[in-house]
């Protein structure tokens, strides 16, 4: 990765009581590049993305954006989105309010009105129709609350988005619309993306850098293509789904 | 030998649970001193705290006034029957009006709306950490504790004194209607000496109690749901918690604030 990373950590640990969940994590993402952190189930990825927010603080190692330490987190917020995997959205509040959250807060909200119809501008950009804008998340399929979630995540354009396992739950045709949305979405926005997942056809569908985590640290970080040669077992095993490798399965 | 082993087994499971509970105290102290330093730097929510004070302040009447209804009703029979042992029936409007202002009133409305509005308050945010809208609020730039927390604790605050006044109204209600239709009491007569021995001091000192007991209510309803475990076992935890403690607490709070405002 030539010049400075939008996002860089550098020897990031965590525990939780005995476990050690990240063992001193070294990655970076350059502005603009879409990285998807892959591993298996409880090997800290969704650790990572909340220590990158600020809502897990790590025990040890620095977290960078553009090269310096992070002193604003609302500063860093106000041009960030996130997909949550199970969506997040605020049950009480309608569809449009979802999306259009961050719009209707602060000193320079819109107007409900100019926030409605921004929100149903997004939800279109998803797929959605604009009837659904006036809905209850409750009311809708997994599907279409992972696009409300996508809509909320890009509502007010940001330079930085994550995405917690985006496709976890779907079949397989909506896993496929919605790695495309993410892949269409994060070029269009030129935004720096990192996305956590254990779904393959994501990783090639969303990913430009593909960084393997295991047992806390970067087991291996290249370019998406190279992926299927990567010469590492972990990785093989992991692609490949194989039950039989260095990875231990529980049986 | 054994017996050591015994005994040093159970010195240390004190030990450990002394030592949970101060943490525990200590946990609700920070958060405490946390939501009401919140209280006082913006931004605020409004539109937040009026549907909080709606939902608990309004749609707690129903519960509240059925709840001191009766036992006005029921203090008025007891308060009769006690005093016809002395022949002192005719203090059953005044000792009605004062139980009801003084003790009843705020800590029945208390503990129902503990029941009520504390098990709500932990179950909806014990949820919403569970789903990770917490962490969602986080990341749309909006403090949970200034959007959750500081408007449930302002309404349960200034609603329960609302509640408690009405309650005390209703519970006044239920001693007149049973003293008038069941105890034969002249209904002018039963007013006239509701109003004649009540003081300033029992309505304000009733006020005071209840917006004690609705902080303490929305606060442990708010934590317990920050805290809450995972998955429906957690949140349920979370609920029984809110509750049983909100109760232990206000029953607590009301024995120290009678204390501080009755000194004998």
């Amino acid at each position: 990765m030539s010049g400075v990373a939008k996002i860089a950590l550098k020897g990031v640990k965590k525990s939780f009581g005995s476990n050690a969940v990240l063992r001193g994590v070294d990655l970076g993402v350059a502005k603009g590049s879409s990285l998807v952190v892959i591993g298996g189930s409880g090997t800290g990825k969704s650790v990572l993305l909340k220590c990158i927010l600020g809502i897990v603080t790590p025990d040890a190692g620095e977290i960078l954006i553009d090269g310096a330490a992070l002193k604003n987190r609302e500063d860093f917020l106000s041009h960030f989105g996130m997909l949550f995997q199970g969506g997040a959205l605020f049950d009480s509040l309608t569809v449009w309010q979802n999306v259009a959250f961050r719009l209707l807060q602060g000193r320079s909200k819109l107007s409900k009105a100019d926030a409605r119809e921004l929100a149903v501008e997004k939800l279109r950009r998803v797929g959605l129709k604009p009837e659904v804008a006036f809905q209850f998340p409750a009311e809708l399929s997994g599907g279409m609350q992972k696009r409300v979630g996508l809509a909320r995540a890009i509502a007010s354009e940001p330079s930085v988005i994550f995405f917690d396992e985006p496709t976890t739950g779907l079949d397989p045709i909506m896993a496929g619309v919605i790695n495309e949305l993410i892949r269409e979405i994060v070029v269009d926005l030129g935004a720096t993306a990192i996305t956590i997942t254990h779904d393959m056809s994501s990783v090639r569908a969303i990913a430009d850098h593909v960084a393997m985590l295991h047992a806390g640290k970067v087991r291996w970080h290249g370019v998406v293509g190279d992926i299927d040669a990567s010469g590492d077992a972990y990785v093989d095993q992991f692609i490949n789904g194989r039950a039989e490798g260095p990875i231990e399965s529980v049986r | 030998m054994l017996a050591i082993n015994i005994l040093t087994e159970a010195l240390a499971s004190i030990g450990r649970s002394t030592l949970g509970l101060l943490a525990s105290i200590g946990r609700l102290a920070i958060f405490a001193g946390l939501a009401i330093s919140h209280m006082l730097r913006g931004p605020f929510y409004p539109r937040e705290f009026a549907v909080q004070l709606l939902r608990i302040g309004y749609f707690s009447l129903p519960v509240v006034g059925l709840t001191t209804l009766f036992t006005g009703g029921a203090l008025a029979l007891q308060i009769y029957a006690g005093g016809a042992r002395f022949n002192a029936e005719s203090v059953v409007p005044s000792i009605v009006a004062i139980g009801m202002i003084r003790e009843l009133g705020p800590v029945l409305a208390g503990l129902m709306v503990a029941g009520r509005v504390g098990a709500s308050i932990a179950a909806e945010i014990g949820t919403m950490k569970v789903t990770e809208q917490i962490d969602a609020l986080t990341t749309l730039s909006t403090n949970p504790m200034k959007y959750l927390v500081v408007p449930r604790i302002l309404a349960a605050t200034l609603a329960m004194p609302l509640l408690v006044l009405i309650g005390n109204i209703i519970g006044i209600l239920g001693g007149f209607l049973v003293g008038t239709l069941r105890l034969g009491f002249n209904p002018a007569a039963y007013m006239s000496n509701t109003v004649d021995f009540l003081e300033a001091g029992d309505i304000t000192s009733g006020l005071i109690k209840a917006a004690v007991f609705g902080f303490i209510v929305a606060l442990m309803g708010t934590y317990s749901g920050f805290h809450s475990g995972r998955g429906a076992q957690g949140v349920g935890q979370a609920t029984t918690n809110a509750v049983v403690s909100a109760s232990v607490l206000i029953l607590a709070s009301n024995y120290l604030l009678t204390e501080l405002l009755f000194p004998s």
